[in-house]
């Protein structure tokens, strides 16, 4: 009985024979409760709500500050350049050779879409890295929404319960997987055979380089399959049984099923997950930067090196002059990717919101 | 989750299936589709199977226990997996009672209301804000907002970018005096690699500069690193446990409340403990997520090259003393090693052994902490 009231002064109860592990039982409880609720424990719970409030408000302030910061760095870059147009084009010098003087000579000026931000005149077009990361991400969508679909498919339609709960986990495993990794695999093992394969097929001629936009995508979309795969499985067996049972009962096989009642049904899920996939590939940084090249340019070629906004973040912020005119271009270039995602963002809440509507009908 | 392999349906497909033959392109689409799907497991399967041969016989004691040495061609990764680790620690120790309690708000005290469906929003947006938009967040707020500021309230340094700059030309003639002596302090000891030549010139010129010159909390570190992973993971334990509280039955709520506890106590008591494994799988995935990130890092703190950790004076307690960690140094990082190694080093080809063996060690432990949370989900969910 001593030990007993003794306990209570603590506040704690003493660990008993037969109370389940997960610490939960109603003699537990009891006993924890045995006081009146008093003032100072109305205060406590005061106390205790206000502070588990600052924690809820903790993801909140953590998005605005987020987007503050880009912006009030990146905002910086527009009075430290003597127009907005130069983040479009520059004029630069259009430089010809002369055969009889045998040097080279200022022909005119031309508009110029370039990105070289550290020489005497910084060219700071975003043209180039924005084409870069449009081409990447639309060709790894182009890759992995087939897959992703058909990984979805298998996943929601096909496979067993069994076969399903193998699938699934090995597919979080691989989305596991650092993206430092897939990109070192990529540069050491696979680039170079692409590149033996390209050339056998014969398409020597105009695969530019070994480290180009298509070997990023093909990293990229490593990535966003099994998360394509997993969001369109989701949507998919978010449509009612119901549909499937009456296309069952009417005669129709599996596979018209799910070509005719399911797909039509779940697309606007399906959608949704294609257009985050897509936003994934845009903001993917590391195996863009490691097999991609690299290089700032405006190519229609998808052999060709190209540099991405996220590379050129990462790869030029560590030798930018903070304060200078380089590294708050590079904040801005951070704060126009973040509006980007932002939108896709909100895309796909609005559709799915609506995928969600209708599913309920 | 509605499930569709109920015994109605079952019987209904086998029926249909019994009667009409599938024409050929059905067939062929879902070989397919079931082919997409292998093909997709076939990679994992690819790149773990490479990483393992390729980085397997890299595995030594000296390699996991020794700092690199010879311009990083020979020696071990140690210093990187301690970073590792310890940036991984201090994230999950700031990340995880912000994203419990955060959640514990959400589904017990604001149920729904207005504040859980604006803090709902920022999680989901907070989610899909590209990593790299992490780093620059982490330098422009914690290394120059945060870092530079404690600097001048502290310290006294200058914390615009034009003082500083001033401030630097005015010491140039020192640290270019400091730099002589600590080259021919180096050639004096015969440090030759030149890693660990620069580390050390490095090191013995920030001794010598005066304390106006020199910041603490201004530049990349530890802790700015594992606060802006914290960020970055925030939303993956908000998550996790959200659904692990809401998967607490509410009559034990109930049971709870009928016996006079207050709310607190409910949560303590009753919640808090039934969604524990929940949690903990939620913690273990951000640990992973937190490890497998260099993206959010780069510009705060991970660095190429250090001799051995980022040690204090070690707290002593008369008998033997503890080492303790300086979060507010740089440090190494195993993503950053295979990044750099793979794409700096000068002999990039030739050191593709102890790449591969970094790259081993780094998805080992991602993917045992993958497995690890997706088994103890596993586990649970069949219990409950």
């Amino acid at each position: 009985m001593s030990s007993d009231s003794e306990h209570r002064q603590e506040g704690r109860t003493p660990e008993r024979e037969g109370v389940p592990a997960h610490g939960f039982s109603p003699l537990l409880v009891r006993q924890r409760l045995r006081h009146p609720v008093s003032f100072f424990r109305r205060a406590r719970e005061r106390v205790i709500e206000s502070g588990v409030f600052l924690c809820g408000l903790a993801s909140i302030l953590a998005i605005s500050l987020i987007f503050f910061f880009l912006f009030k760095e990146g905002l910086q870059a527009f009075r430290m350049v003597d127009s907005p147009a130069q983040f479009i084009s520059s004029m630069g010098v259009q430089l010809e050779y002369d055969y009889e003087e045998d040097d080279v000579f200022v022909a005119g000026e031309r508009r110029e879409f370039a990105w070289q931000p550290v020489s005497d005149e910084p060219k700071l077009s975003f043209i180039p890295l924005m084409w870069g990361s449009l081409g990447i991400a639309t060709l790894a969508a182009v890759l992995s929404t087939f897959a992703g679909i058909g990984v979805g498919i298998f996943l929601s339609e096909i496979a067993t319960a069994r076969l399903r709960g193998l699938v699934k986990p090995t597919l979080e495993l691989l989305v596991g997987i650092p993206t430092v990794v897939i990109g070192f695999v990529m540069l050491a093992i696979v680039a170079q055979p692409l590149r033996q394969i390209a050339d056998a097929i014969g398409l020597a001629g105009i695969y530019g380089s070994t480290f180009n936009m298509f070997v990023g995508a093909v990293g990229v979309s490593i990535v966003i399959i099994p998360v394509i795969g997993s969001l369109v499985d989701d949507a998919l067996r978010a449509v009612p049984d119901d549909l499937r049972a009456a296309s069952l009962s009417v005669g129709a096989t599996r596979w018209q099923t799910t070509w005719r009642v399911v797909l039509p049904t779940g697309v606007s899920g399906v959608f949704g997950a294609v257009i985050l996939g897509f936003g994934r590939a845009l903001g993917e940084t590391m195996i863009v930067l490691m097999c991609a090249g690299n290089a700032p340019q405006i190519t229609g070629n998808p052999f060709d090196s190209v540099r991405t906004m996220t590379a050129a973040i990462a790869s030029e912020m560590g030798a930018a002059q903070v304060g200078g005119v380089h590294a708050q271009t590079l904040f801005l270039v951070g704060a126009i990717l973040i509006t980007i995602t932002f939108l896709l963002n909100l895309t796909v809440e609005l559709v799915v919101n609506r995928f969600r509507r209708k599913i309920r009908l | 989750m509605t499930e569709h392999t109920g015994p109605a349906i079952q019987s209904a497909r086998q029926r249909v299936t019994q009667k009409t033959k599938a024409p050929v392109w059905a067939l062929l689409f879902e070989s397919i589709v079931r082919g997409v799907t292998g093909a997709v497991i076939l990679v994992l399967f690819f790149l773990m199977g490479t990483i393992l041969f390729r980085g397997g016989g890299q595995i030594t004691p000296e390699f996991l226990l020794q700092a690199p040495r010879d311009g990083m061609t020979a020696g071990g990764i140690f210093p990187a997996i301690m970073g590792t680790f310890f940036v991984v620690l201090f994230m999950i120790i700031m990340a995880l009672p912000l994203g419990v309690f955060g959640a514990v708000y959400m589904v017990e005290y604001s149920k729904g209301g207005l504040m859980s469906r604006i803090i709902r929003a920022a999680v989901n947006n907070l989610a899909g804000v590209p990593s790299i938009v992490f780093g620059l967040f982490g330098l422009g707020f914690f290394v120059l907002f945060v870092g530079r500021n404690l600097d001048y309230h502290i310290y006294g340094v200058p914390r615009t970018a034009e003082e500083v700059r001033q401030i630097q030309a005015e010491l140039a003639p020192l640290r270019a005096e400091a730099q002589d002596e600590a080259m021919a302090l180096a050639d004096e000891q015969d440090i030759v690699d030149p890693a660990e030549r620069e580390a050390f010139i490095e090191q013995y010129v920030e001794e010598q500069m005066p304390a106006v010159s020199r910041t603490v909390f201004g530049q990349g570190a530890m802790f700015w690193a594992a606060a802006t992973l914290a960020i970055l993971v925030l939303p993956f334990v908000i998550v996790a446990t959200e659904e692990a509280l809401r998967a607490v039955p509410p009559s034990t709520r109930e049971a709870a409340y009928g016996l006079g506890a207050t709310r607190w106590q409910v949560i303590a008591t009753v919640v808090l403990p039934q969604a524990k494994p929940g949690i903990l799988t939620g913690a273990i995935l951000a640990v992973a997520r937190g490890a497998g990130e260099l993206a959010p890092i780069l510009f705060v703190g991970v660095t190429f090259f250090t001799p051995g950790l980022p040690l204090t004076e070690p707290i002593n307690l008369g008998l033997f003393s503890i080492p303790v960690v300086n979060p507010f140094e740089e440090f190494m990082h195993l993503n950053y090693h295979i990044y750099t190694m793979a794409t700096q080093h000068h002999d990039p080809i030739g050191t593709r052994g102890i790449q591969f063996g970094t790259t081993l060690v780094l998805v080992a432990l991602t993917f045992v902490m993958n497995l690890m949370a997706i088994m103890l989900r596993r586990r649970y969910s069949r219990k409950g």
